[in-house]
């Protein structure tokens, strides 16, 4: 991502440290992800310690410090897809892509991750590729969803 | 759109908004919330445009893009206006029928109409559906009626009404005392009665005050505010706009949950348009009040639901709760008086000026007023959104709304109030719903998440789960429930696995006590709720784990086995397909066998066994019978034998 | 400011409006334990081993008194069974992460606390937060920080700024109760520290 991108999206805040989270949000959401100089850039424009960077993008679970993969899968572990099964359908992910919740593969393919609600409980469990919602999945579904990956 | 500078000239725009729009010209509204476009409303949306096109109806019909209604389990949801004909489960391909057979010809799709399942009769209107007719549908009855990027949808059924009446014929002390009368109790969690917040951050010191809508919906397993935010985000802004006039404040903000992309986008065309018409901004409809609102994006952090914390995180400060006092009301953002609301009560203040508090008031129990939305899921024939007047029991939500139990289980529990919330039995199912009521039940409102649980569920496992969140989601300040909950989690796990030991449910008490008691901010004062309750209640099923290693639901993995009955087994090889690991032995008219050693517990064989079958038994704290002998393995099929 | 008259432990203090419960204990020759409270800090109220029993018209609560205002009239005890209840829950939970800090030890000793009771965690720090708070509110270097939210918070060196300021400050180390934050500087230095004078082994 380059600088002058960047110099951008703060200067759309005025360049004010309370829009911290806001700017790092844009930046995650254009580059995926949160590189080192871009983090440098913001601290010193906003002129905010290194210290505070820090634990704002380790806190918020939105912030991602290396890449992320080409495809996001997002296993649904809210409470109404928990007692339907959400256990069983991460398990299969899991074991499907190698990597673990909160990971992503050496090939950058996927990132998986859990998410708490996202408020289709209708159709629990969900699991999410890339903003699709593929519902009432089961862990055989599972696999053929994933397969249909490149 | 020139600025709409004056009461008058906002009925002026509201008739002439209506006089465009023909009354008994079908309007086909597809609800485009995201729990129906998930199962496909954006294909058959697209379907309707290109079909109404293709029959030359263009100019005659009007196709809306809607918010959620709440059917979410028989979504795509479909109403055609003026008659109300409600179309479920709509595909793509049912398409050319209704346009053709409903919209041209005013006849009904019988195979689209809901069909109740006990009398086999047919609803026609939304309103004769059991789900919608018992409810109380006073916020989220608008949803279906406007496409919430369109202001004019919302000014056609009367919207911004409240707004104009107060700015230009009440004061400030009217709006309070009408509020006041109204009962009101915030919707968010805790229900703090709603005036006394406002008159108290009206009453702080100071020239600069702050409003907040508070849209970190974080519980898992509700969604009621993002349907208003995406549905209709106008009653909020609406709303947020009478509080800013009432209190004295020039400026808001709202902070909604990340996970809701739909959400922002609709929120923030709605603050647009708002601002074209002068509803907001400068000399809101030429009254001289200004209020300016500004959109924040949560990043991800449970916490923030809590208002210290989102007023943190509002600040670019890492979402950790600070002690109260001093409350938000007198030192909030930025150490200005501050008054935070949940979408949902804001939504609410609109519906309050236009009735009178009064009239609102008539509706509910003696401590909660007016009618609650609920987002009821899980072991649920009826998944979805429902509005209910307070009072209501919560037998009628889940039997007479809710269609009851599916798969003819039977109900164990609803737990209520999000992951700091509890579980209530059976027994209690005629509680009435309300504030103080589900308290007192050892649970709480909390944001109205409603999760129903059957025979199937654990509840070690569910207050395992509720614990795991919120360890999860602690922010780690304070000693209780960083440390508290780490440890309650280790050992709320070993039990589910089949490895509590005496003295464990005593040291659970311990720390549920000092979480209650010494937290700093209610997600730890409230987080060992889930545990509480479901010990109250199920206590037996507690010391089954303990003691006997035996998990009564049959849910929890560690605790059972899958046992194939000889006598049932019909050698169909479907079980010995599925079975990721191997474990099943056996072949064509060779009766299947698990063996134990291999298996993983994973459950596909059990839910691959044709239900006439119904061989694959689960098993807990009982040992496994030995596998037949290889002799006696020979299928016969017994009703050729006779 | 006004004067206040508030009971401890049956005794009569007088303290100044605005003051905690804590300042006015202490004032008075009273001992309430603390981890993460010091003088020089803003108070953080992450430790609550400083709970206390308030009671005013009748009604008694647990309040932390670091925190909160001494009001006319109140009565405080700052044991009581419930107190000390909690205090040694609080200091078994600590102990689980640094079971050899004498400052754990010492009130362990007083509140009976079991530093087996709960599950060992391998992490020493105590997240009372002395070391971060004290680099930024009073040094205002920043060159300690926390990351991470939950249990999986820790506090971490930035090394750029570490390397510069540290080695002539260290005025938090003795501020740390368990030692682990020596431990943390001395990590850093190692491995993150850019360009250190010396230059490193040859082979």
């Amino acid at each position: 991502m380059d600088i002058e991108r960047i110099d951008q999206i703060i200067d759309s805040h005025r360049g004010e440290a309370s829009s911290l989270i806001q700017i790092l949000l844009e930046i995650q959401r254009e580059n995926g992800w949160l590189p080192r100089e871009a983090l440098d850039r913001v601290r010193e424009r906003l002129q905010v310690p290194v210290s505070r960077i820090q634990h704002i993008v380790t806190f918020y679970k939105a912030f991602s410090l290396v890449p992320r993969g080409r495809h996001q899968v997002h296993i649904c572990v809210g409470t109404a897809c928990h007692v339907r099964g959400a256990t069983r359908i991460l398990d299969k992910v899991e074991e499907i892509t190698g990597i673990k919740a909160g990971e992503t593969d050496l090939d950058l393919k996927f990132s998986v991750e859990t998410v708490g609600c996202v408020g289709c409980c209708a159709l629990g469990p969900v699991l999410e590729v890339d903003g699709k919602t593929h519902g009432k999945i089961t862990p055989t579904e599972t696999a053929a969803v994933l397969k249909s990956y490149e | 759109m020139a600025r709409i500078n004056s009461p008058e000239k906002l009925e002026k725009a509201r008739q002439e908004i209506l006089s465009r729009r023909k009354p008994d010209a079908p309007c086909i509204s597809i609800c485009a919330g995201a729990g129906c476009l998930a199962f496909g409303a954006s294909e058959v949306i697209d379907a309707f445009k290109a079909e109404v096109e293709k029959q030359g109806l263009t100019v005659d019909v009007d196709i809306k893009k809607t918010g959620c209604p709440g059917f979410c389990e028989r979504g795509p949801v479909v109403v055609i206006f003026p008659e109300e004909i409600c179309y479920l489960q709509v595909k793509p391909q049912d398409v050319p029928e209704i346009v053709s057979q409903t919209i041209k010809e005013k006849k009904i799709v019988e195979r689209l109409l809901y069909v109740d399942p006990t009398t086999d009769e047919k609803a026609i209107h939304e309103s004769d559906i059991p789900f919608y007719k018992n409810q109380q549908r006073n916020i989220i009855c608008d949803n279906i009626k406007i496409d919430s990027k369109i202001l004019d949808d919302y000014l056609a059924i009367g919207g911004y009404e409240a707004l104009s009446k107060v700015l230009f014929q009440m004061s400030a002390d009217d709006v309070l005392a009408e509020v006041k009368a109204s009962q009101l109790r915030g919707r968010g969690g805790a229900g703090f009665p709603v005036w006394r917040k406002w008159e108290g951050t009206r009453n702080s010191p100071g020239e600069i005050k702050y409003l907040v809508v508070n849209a970190d919906e974080g519980d898992p397993g509700a969604f009621m505010d993002r349907a208003l935010l995406e549905g209709n985000p106008h009653s909020i802004l609406e709303g947020l706009i009478i509080g800013a006039h009432t209190i004295g404040s020039n400026e808001g903000y709202f902070y909604v949950r990340q996970e809701y992309p739909l959400a922002m986008e609709n929120l923030g065309i709605a603050i647009r348009q708002a601002k074209e018409y002068g509803l907001l901004g400068k000399d809101i409809l030429g009254s001289g009040f200004d209020f300016n609102v500004e959109v924040h994006r949560g990043a991800g952090a449970f916490v923030c639901g809590e208002e210290t914390a989102l007023l943190r995180s509002l600040e670019g400060k890492p979402g950790e709760p600070t002690p109260r006092p001093p409350y938000p009301a007198v030192k909030g953002l930025w150490e200005k008086p501050t008054n935070i609301n949940n979408v949902e009560t804001w939504a609410n203040i609109p519906l309050i000026i236009n009735k009178g508090g009064a009239a609102f008031a008539s509706t509910g129990t003696e401590g909660s007023k007016g009618t609650k939305i609920f987002s009821l899921v899980g072991k649920i024939t009826n998944t979805g959104l429902v509005e209910v007047p307070m009072g209501i029991t919560l037998n009628d939500i889940i039997y007479k709304i809710g269609g009851g139990i599916p798969g003819g289980k039977k109900f164990k529990a609803v737990q209520t109030g999000g992951p700091s919330g509890g579980c209530i039995p059976a027994e209690q199912l005629n509680l009435e719903v309300g504030f103080d009521e589900l308290t007192k039940a050892g649970s709480m409102m909390g944001s109205g998440g409603m999760i129903v649980l059957d025979e199937d569920t654990c509840m070690v496992d569910v207050a395992r789960y509720f614990i795991d969140f919120l360890t999860e989601e602690s922010c780690g300040k304070c000693v209780p429930c960083r440390e508290g909950l780490r440890q309650m989690h280790t050992i709320l796990t070993r039990i589910t696995r089949g490895e509590g030991r005496e003295g464990d449910i005593e040291l659970l008490e311990v720390l549920a006590e000092t979480a209650k008691e010494a937290s700093l901010c209610a997600l730890g004062k409230s987080a060992p709720n889930p545990f509480l309750s479901t010990l109250r209640y199920f206590r037996d099923e507690y010391d089954a784990h303990i003691k006997e290693k035996r998990c009564p639901a049959l849910s929890c993995k560690e605790l059972i086995s899958y046992y194939i009955e000889p006598d049932k087994c019909q050698a169909c090889m479907i079980c010995l397909k599925k079975c990721p690991v191997d474990a099943i032995e056996g072949g064509k008219k060779k009766i299947h066998v698990i063996i134990q050693e291999k298996c993983t517990n994973c459950g596909e064989c059990f839910e691959a066994c044709p239900s006439k079958f119904g061989a694959i038994k689960k098993l807990s704290g009982e040992p496994v019978p030995p596998p037949i002998p290889e002799a006696e393995r020979t299928f016969v099929k017994k009703s050729k034998e006779k | 400011m006004s004067e206040v008259i508030l009971q401890i432990d049956g005794k009569e203090v007088s303290a100044t409006e605005g003051m905690t419960v804590l300042q006015a204990a202490r004032s008075a020759g009273i001992f309430i334990p603390t981890l993460c409270y010091h003088e020089k800090l803003e108070p953080f109220a992450g430790c609550r081993l400083c709970i206390v029993e308030a009671e005013a018209s009748g009604e008694s609560r647990l309040i932390v008194s670091c925190v909160s205002a001494v009001e006319k009239d109140l009565v405080i005890k700052t044991r009581s069974e419930r107190v000390d209840r909690i205090r040694k829950t609080l200091l078994e939970l600590l102990l689980a992460h640094a079971p050899d800090s004498p400052k754990l030890q010492d009130l362990a000793v007083e509140y009976g606390a079991d530093k087996n009771r709960f599950e060992k965690d391998a992490s020493f720090c105590v997240h009372c937060g002395l070391c971060v708070r004290y680099c930024a509110e009073v040094v205002k270097k920043n060159a300690v920080g926390f990351v991470g939210r939950g249990t999986k918070k820790e506090i971490c060196f930035v090394p750029e700024i570490a390397s510069v300021e540290c080695n002539d400050c260290k005025e938090c180390f003795p501020l740390c109760p368990t030692s682990y934050l020596q431990a943390a500087f001395v990590l850093t230095e190692a491995l993150a520290f850019p360009n250190t004078s010396s230059e490193p082994d040859s082979e």
